[in-house]
């Protein structure tokens, strides 16, 4: 196989074109990968801008700097903002740009459809940032957005909010068959599945979840346009329905959707783990069947975000026990991680430092997950900080740190350039040290029983806020140094080798750094 | 895994970036609308109808920029499993909406009415609507100051009566649609063109009876059995998942139209036909869906 690229001129046929049209018409797999970074990376400073609002509230009791319509606006925000435009987003891009080039194929299979997945992300943000502005201000039912907050009591907006989360469906969906389609279609001759690189293992499966998902995501948004404006009542108990109907559709959307943000993380430590310990990933087969289980379970776990909401006894026992399932692939692929390293010769380079903070800090969230999928005891922990603090463990040092790691692991296959390592550790210790002084003690209010979501607190939790508070204020400065670092190693730094990383495994380090406009048009023979 | 000579990347294409420009129309003017559906002198539509008109253009010149590149043969082997294995993801994509709505409607019927109606040990419910009789169709609401139950319901009437049953008509129709299709396909493949476009118009014909019948069905509904989008939980289901797949037909038969017209102006070949094959997949799929619909929603 080579690859045929199209060109309506002669002379570009190994380059870019020039200006604003490269990026708006470009049907390229690593343009599209460095758009959709670009954008998820904005979106995180600015769900990050919204995450410092909340903190600054929160510093001390007492209504602080905002109005409680407006807090909870921005509660609302920097969730969805945080999912659905920074990690999602990002792991697409990381996607575009290394699932290629790790299975030497030339591009995305189906390349146009590719820039059309990232286009309608911004079109969704936009509108959905744009009803700030509208009668009624923003979403502000919490990003679960669990009726009736968000049919009978929402602002008008939500109309806007529901086609938003349409388009960022289709965004998702298109996005996940092209990723599905190029993996199962494109690999290089000689590549089987069990040869396929790690990362593009955890995205196959992140794509099927998407793809199964994201359409009953959008179900649960048409039936509250329905509600709200065509006098049906999926959600209303007077006519028949039930508002925790839509608990049980939102979280069979929503448990797969936690692993989708964490799954192709996993793919990436167990890449950097195995580079920097100079050691083959240990037990990879296990790592497949692993992910691949964690998957499968996934679809038969999602009560349990609800276990308070009153289900029968069957119910809560079904949902704890596969909840706890959850806990022995999830070992299996720390285990493995850490008997990656055991014997390794390791080296700290920024990439294995996030990896490593990775294990450590992922294995907190989950295990204070395995607490909350007790049923009794989440009696207790439910819509506390505790809850907070555990899927911001998962999601920040966890899902954001992996992501992280991997931007570290190829941006100098990306520029050209090796970062700056002095800077790059600075980063990780800053961000190291903040993560933990924001997050930790939330698990300590939250089981004292401070409750999420509410711009007030007890007299007796304002200490560990203002600390909370100020660990909050230096994550997200941290992130400034990031957008640094990133943008000193386009214009500047060492240049990188091929190779880049000693003793890296993959296709993608046979190619030279940076990685030409077009990669392997004629496929390498992969033994 | 690729065998073959060459994959078709293009350089780049200003259609998605139309089609995403579509789509912020789209979502501005269906939301205008929908917020301004009670003010009689809106004119937000017309975003609405503006939006329309981009996507189905960016659909008209992106479809045949597509058709053009396989005519010239840009196309290996390896480029149309990519789009065969697309079709197949975005089907399963289809299925999985639909999935939500089978999941409503199992979650009300086998528990939020009989919890309202005071059956289980989350009978609580029941104290809201203490005289709230749990039956399936749910004719009276718990509440019929706010959700006016239906007169009457679309259930399956006895295999006496099924003549005047229109669903049953819908059923036949819409199988013996998938049948002629299949036909259709064989003889393109078998390379008897006049049979292909016959049996093509069969299908049309029976599919746009189906969509016909349908609209027959709710003109009934809304007409003379009380049944509407606000009649409770029983019309909310019937209704959105009677709905939904009708617009799939919809959606199936514009694309088997414009397949059938393409077929009569001397496009597809014995063995290059993905167009015809996707749509009549879907076709096939929204076939299934109906029977599941027919089994959950008419019958028990």
């Amino acid at each position: 196989m080579s690859a045929v690229i199209d060109s309506h001129s002669d002379d570009h046929h190994h380059g870019p074109a020039k200006g604003i049209t490269r990026w708006l018409y470009t049907t390229n797999h690593k343009d599209i990968g460095t758009l959709y970074l670009w954008f998820s990376f904005l979106m995180l400073f600015l769900g990050g801008a919204m995450a410092m609002v909340i903190r600054a509230e929160l510093f001390e009791p007492g209504s602080q700097i905002v109005s409680p319509e407006f807090y909870n606006q921005m509660l609302t925000n920097h969730g969805l903002i945080m999912v659905f435009g920074a990690v999602m987003p990002a792991f697409v891009g990381l996607a575009n740009w290394i699932i290629p080039m790790q299975i030497g194929a030339p591009d995305m299979a189906l390349p146009r459809m590719n820039n059309l997945s990232f286009w309608i992300l911004p079109v969704a943000f936009g509108i959905l940032i744009s009803t700030f502005f509208m009668e009624g201000g923003g979403p502000n039912f919490g990003w679960t957005f669990y009726a009736p907050l968000s049919t009978a009591y929402a602002p008008p907006t939500v109309t806007f909010f529901i086609f938003a989360v349409h388009i960022m469906g289709a965004s998702s969906i298109m996005g996940s068959i092209n990723i599905i389609t190029t993996i199962l279609n494109m690999r290089a001759p000689g590549m089987t599945f069990m040869k396929m690189p790690l990362f593009t293992w955890t995205w196959l499966i992140t794509a099927y979840l998407l793809i199964a998902v994201m359409p009953v995501l959008a179900g649960a948004v048409t039936m509250m346009l329905m509600d709200i404006h065509f006098g049906t009542s999926f959600f209303n108990a007077a006519g028949g329905g039930d508002p925790v109907l839509f608990q049980h559709i939102f979280w069979f959307f929503g448990h797969p959707e936690v692993y989708i943000m964490i799954l192709p993380a996993f793919g990436i430590v167990s890449h950097i783990i195995e580079t920097f310990s100079r050691k083959p990933i240990f037990g990879y087969t296990s790592m497949v069947y692993a992910i691949a289980s964690i998957a499968i379970l996934s679809f038969i776990v999602w009560a349990h975000h609800m276990f308070t909401v009153g289900m029968p006894i069957a119910g809560e026992l079904f949902f704890m026990y596969t909840t706890m399932l959850i806990a022995i692939p999830t070992g299996v692929k720390v285990f493995n991680w850490l008997s990656t390293m055991f014997k390794g010769s390791i080296s700290f380079e920024t990439p294995m430092l996030f990896s490593i903070a990775f294990v450590a800090l992922f294995t907190i969230g989950g295990l204070s997950g395995l607490m909350l999928a007790i049923a009794p005891a989440d009696f207790q922990y439910h819509d506390t900080y505790f809850v907070v603090a555990h899927f911001h463990y998962v999601l920040v040092p966890g899902a954001i740190f992996g992501i992280i790691a991997g931007v570290y692991y190829w941006l100098p296959k990306w520029t050209g350039n090796m970062y700056d390592e002095v800077l790059g550790k600075t980063h990780f210790w800053m961000s190291f040290i903040s993560v933990n002084i924001t997050f930790f003690p939330m698990h300590f209010v939250g089981l004292a029983g401070m409750p999420r979501r509410i711009p007030d607190y007890a007299l007796q939790f304002a200490d560990f806020n203002m600390v909370i508070s100020i660990g909050a204020f230096i994550f997200g400065l941290t992130q400034l140094l990031f957008l640094f670092i990133i943008l000193k190693s386009i214009f500047a730094g060492k240049q990188a080798t091929s190779e880049v990383w000693e003793g890296a495994k993959g296709l993608e380090w046979t190619v030279a750094s940076p990685a030409p406009y077009h990669t392997f048009e004629t496929p390498p023979e992969v033994k | 895994m690729s065998d073959q000579s060459s994959y078709f990347v293009p350089a780049s294409s200003r259609l998605p970036i139309w089609m995403a420009f579509g789509l912020m129309l789209f979502v501005l003017g269906a939301g205008y609308t929908i917020n301004d559906l009670d003010k009689p002198d809106s004119n937000s539509y017309w975003i609405l109808i503006a939006a329309f008109a981009v996507i189905f253009s960016v659909f008209f010149f992106w479809f045949g920029e597509v058709i053009k590149e396989n005519d010239k043969g840009m196309y290996s082997d390896q480029l149309n499993r990519s789009f065969v294995m697309g079709m197949q993801w975005f089907i399963f994509s289809e299925v999985m909406f639909f999935f939500a709505f089978f999941l409503a409607l199992g979650y009300v019927r086998i528990f939020a009415v009989p919890w309202l109606g005071g059956e289980g040990e989350k009978a609580i419910s029941n104290m809201l609507w203490p005289g709230f009789e749990a039956t399936w169709p749910v004719m009276q609401t718990p509440d019929p100051s706010l959700f006016q139950g239906p007169k009457e319901n679309m259930n399956f009437p006895g295999f006496t009566n099924v003549g005047h049953w229109l669903p049953f008509w819908n059923t036949l129709c819409l199988i013996t649609s998938s049948g002629t299709i299949t036909i259709a396909e064989h003889a393109l493949k078998k390379g008897n063109r006049s049979s292909f476009k016959f049996w093509m118009v069969m299908t049309l014909i029976l599919g746009f009876t189906f969509v016909y019948l349908q609209g027959l069905e709710y003109y009934e509904a809304y007409d003379h059995m009380g049944l509407t989008l606000g009649a409770g939980i029983y019309g909310t289901t019937f209704f959105l998942l009677t709905g939904f797949h009708g617009f799939h037909v919809c959606m199936g038969a514009i694309i088997l139209t414009i397949m059938t017209i393409r077929g009569f102006r001397g496009a597809f070949t014995k063995d290059d036909h993905f167009g015809l094959a996707a749509g009549s997949w879907y076709w096939h799929f929204v076939d299934v869906v109906w029977i599941l619909l027919v089994l959950v929603v008419y019958v028990f």
